[in-house]
């Protein structure tokens, strides 16, 4: 990894060619046992209402997120702490469990509407567009907060202090510090939220009220499940692709570098302004912090009446689980940090596309390809973890890259040329810049990574055999066997689980870089 | 280390490259695969059947005792799931035995040329008559309209008279669950032609539509809908695992649809006189009588103990059931219909 050497970086080149080929070849292997590509005219529609519940989804999520963001930057109370690392747990809910915990709220026999029925007004449904969005923006507007705050703290407090001492107002420290900085960021969490929600599956369908909520990822099922027509699923996730493809490319255009140098790191909060602002932050963290626990307090007193008699496999498969997620978020981080150190020196729409696109794959697809794909070597089932941390190394980088890249630009801007000069290389560079600069973002990237392989679920299930259950697995099949009250405590214990992995990796990064 | 604990996955996998052998000893010790000298019988089936709180355990435990083999289940996910498995494997499936498709699979699971006739003419305790050369049925069950009784003090009768009605109903998606092509079989037996009328005047009933049967359940459960499509069988499940009498199934003067679950021997098995004893074994009260506690379905010959209570509370008079041909033709224009109806 010599520094003179301006071209590619060629391990990142290897590991994004091995990316896009970990996306391809699955893809590839079902269009080719498929008849031939087609497409009917329901799938349009599908393609449709996927593409606008994303884009709605994103928008709320990215855009309701920014003054959360600033208030947690800017204002300094008691929980500050608590609110930003739970802020990590929505996202980790299993989308079945976070439907159940938001109908708690917001369902027809919910909190909301028994207010409302209370002081004598209507119901109000969450089933429909509504909805759907509802959940999304559940889901994601805390990762696009703790995404968009990241940006505001790599805002150097040198920059901030030249602006108090210009007299600078908060309209002033907006254009100029503030928009430059979402500027670079916003993009790039946007596209993240909206290639996650295109392929959201169980959300959709069940908010969504009937066939109108019809996505790309239901009708692949259809197609391989009940017509066993692969050319059909492999033409409708390689069309998912290519609208995730396009949304990276547009966010690489998009995206601007903020350029504000290095500082020195001095802690120096945001000047908070008082008045009527003060009462705008204090709102915004107020219904932020409600929305958020309301929702997750539901999937908590689910949970704890059936935590007693909880099934002996629950121990075995949470153990497999645990093993399965660390190990992922190990290798996602590292391959996250090659892209994201190769994509700051040298920008590369490769690269850019490259660590989005696995956002866009089909978790049917990806696990029928690679099945096709194993099963000449090997038995599928012997492969089962081996293959699931690998897909889930795959299908976490993304978050990862997202996370990191704002970084490395910064910090490559920032360190570059003092380290190229001191001929800062290979392992001292590491050792001595990169890792003490970026530990809060790797911190907070390993813990998404980490947390999130623990809830996947999509591809073990065609691997699986009888003694390799996953966690999530055994949550499915507990709900599958009239067993709601066990099957929400076993979810109760893979979230605790997923928080407390994603908790130890980013107090972790946090602890590193303090 | 492993190979002390491991011996024969060890040398089992000593044939594989280094790559392989690493993953597999740091990963796969758990996935003891079969003992070498004992012939395995491996039967794909789906996730429920497999857990521990399924048929499994107790199905293995018995015909293990009896056959001088390994009997294994491979999960793979649902009824549905299943079908599609057995097309991706094709002839190299190591598979011998499938358990778990369902009479709306049985047309596309016979056009796959995959299975085997099992020559058996068994006595089955069916409410309709059933045969085929292929598939063997091993349960089955009513679907219906299950409701709480203290919410709702009278059903609907008819689907007409549900229509009529404010009640919220939850149903599945036909595009991802048994269940809900179940549904869409059964206004298609019971309305022919006028299907189409009935899904228009049933749309602002639904609440909303699930991926799968759990979703749907688990929603009703939390008091989302009035009603929600299971089994008559499904009030049993709360009588005797919760003492809770409070659910109950509605009978349609229409009749109920009905889902037969069956297994059919793959013409690829190694084992194959194994599979043939396994679906003899199948229909022996061994097997049956782990079924209505565990699957929640009526056995598909009812054990000497009889069927456990609960199980004739709710029985309709009239059964439906088209023939899996008939499911099988009729099912794309009943979706496109229901499509249309449901997306207004």
């Amino acid at each position: 990894m010599a520094s003179r050497a301006r071209p590619l970086n060629p391990a990142a080149r290897a590991l994004a060619v091995l990316l896009l080929a970990l996306v391809l070849a699955p893809l590839a292997a079902v269009a080719w046992r498929g008849a031939d590509l087609s497409l009917v005219r329901a799938d349009w529609s599908a393609v449709r209402f996927s593409v606008t519940q994303a884009v709605l989804s994103a928008a709320f999520s990215t855009l309701l997120a920014i003054p959360v963001a600033r208030a947690l930057a800017r204002r300094r109370f008691p929980g500050r702490a608590g609110l930003i690392t739970l802020m990590g747990a929505p996202f980790l809910l299993p989308a079945v469990v976070a439907v159940l915990g938001l109908l708690a709220v917001f369902g027809r026999s919910g909190l909301l509407n028994s207010a409302l029925t209370a002081v004598g007004l209507p119901p109000i449904s969450i089933y429909g567009m509504q909805g759907v969005v509802l959940a999304h923006v559940f889901l994601n507007l805390p990762l696009a907060t703790r995404m968009i705050l990241q940006g505001w703290l790599s805002i150097p407090a040198e920059r901030v202090r030249l602006a108090q001492s210009l007299g600078f107002g908060p309209s002033d420290t907006f254009r100029h510090l503030e928009a430059a900085m979402l500027r670079d960021v916003l993009p790039g969490v946007a596209t993240v939220i909206l290639v996650i929600c295109l392929t959201s599956f169980a959300v959709v369908i069940t908010l969504g009220g009937g066939p109108r909520a019809t996505t790309i990822e239901l009708a692949i099922y259809q197609a391989v499940r009940f017509e066993f027509d692969l050319g059909r699923a492999a033409s409708l996730a390689g069309l998912q692709l290519l609208i995730g493809g396009l949304a990276a490319l547009a966010a690489w255009r998009l995206g601007r570098p903020a350029g504000f140098g290095a500082g020195l790191d001095r802690d120096l909060p945001f000047a908070a302004p008082p008045g009527w602002r003060q009462w705008g932050d204090a709102g915004a963290l107020a219904a932020v912090t409600l929305f958020m626990i309301l929702p997750l307090a539901a999937v908590a007193l689910r949970g704890l009446p059936g935590l007693s008699d909880l099934p002996h496999s629950v121990l075995p498969a949470a153990g497999r689980s645990i093993l399965v997620a660390v190990l992922s978020a190990l290798l996602a981080t590292t391959a996250a940090l090659v892209l994201a150190l190769a994509s700051a020196r040298r920008p590369s729409p490769g690269i850019e596309v490259a660590a989005t696109l696995p956002l866009a794959t089909s978790g049917l697809v990806l696990g029928t390809g690679l099945f096709l794909l194993v099963q000449p070597f090997a038995p599928p089932m012997r492969l089962a973890l081996p293959v699931t941390i690998l897909v889930n190394v795959v299908l976490s980088l993304p978050y990862l890259y997202r996370i990191l890249l704002p970084e490395t630009r910064a910090l490559q801007a920032g360190y570059g040329r003092l380290a190229d000069s001191l001929s800062l290389v290979g392992w001292s560079r590491l050792r001595w810049l990169i890792l003490p600069r970026l530990a809060r973002p790797l911190g907070f990237g390993a813990g998404i990574a980490a947390a999130l392989s623990m809830g996947d679920l999509g591809v073990i299930a065609l691997f699986a055999g009888e003694r390799q259950a996953t966690l999530p697995l055994v949550v499915s099949q507990l709900a599958g066997a009239y067993r709601m009250e066990a099957a929400a405590s076993a979810a109760l214990i893979l979230v605790a689980l997923s928080f407390a992995l994603f908790w130890v990796f980013d107090a972790g990064g946090r602890h590193a870089a303090a | 280390m492993y190979g002390f604990l491991h011996p024969r996955p060890i040398r089992r996998i000593m044939e594989k490259d280094m790559l392989k052998q690493l993953l597999a000893a740091g990963l796969l010790t758990i996935a003891t695969p079969a003992l070498a000298q004992t012939p395995v019988l491996t039967v794909l089936t789906y996730d429920s059947f497999v857990s521990e709180w399924g048929p499994g355990p107790a199905v293995e435990k018995a015909f293990e005792a009896t056959c001088a083999c390994d009997l294994q289940f491979v999960p793979a996910g649902d009824g549905a799931a299943l079908l599609a498995r057995i097309q991706l494997e094709g002839s190299a499936s190591d598979a011998d035995v499938v358990l778990g498709l369902d009479t709306s699979l049985i047309a596309a699971a016979t056009a796959t040329q995959l299975f085997a006739p099992h020559g058996k003419n068994p006595k089955l305790d069916l409410p309709v008559d059933f045969a085929d050369p292929i598939f063997l049925p091993f349960d089955w069950g009513w679907f219906a309209f299950v409701y709480d009784k203290t919410r709702l003090a009278e059903a609907p009768k008819t689907f007409a008279a549900l229509a009529a009605s404010n009640l919220r109903i939850i149903i599945q998606d036909p595009r991802s669950s048994t269940p809900g092509l179940g549904l869409l079989l059964w206004v298609k037996a019971a309305y022919g032609d006028r299907a189409s009328e009935i899904w228009t005047a049933l749309a602002d009933n639904i609440v909303t539509v699930t991926p799968g049967w759990s979703e749907a359940y688990g929603l009703f459960l939390e008091g989302e809908a009035d009603m929600v499509l299971s089994y008559t069988t499904s009030p049993a499940y709360h009588l005797i695992a919760e003492s809770d009498d409070t659910k109950a199934a509605a009978l349609f003067d229409e009749g109920n649809y009905m889902q037969i679950e069956v297994a059919g021997k793959l013409a690829g098995s190694d084992q194959p006189e194994l599979a043939d004893k396994f679906l003899d074994f199948m229909l022996t009260d061994a097997f049956q009588s782990a079924i209505p506690q565990t699957n929640w379905m009526y056995p598909a010959v009812t054990p000497a103990a009889g069927l456990p209570q609960g199980f004739d509370a709710f029985r309709p008079k009239k059964s439906l059931l088209l023939s899996p041909g008939a499911a099988q033709s009729v099912r794309d224009a009943a979706l496109a219909e229901w499509q249309a109806a449901l997306a207004r």
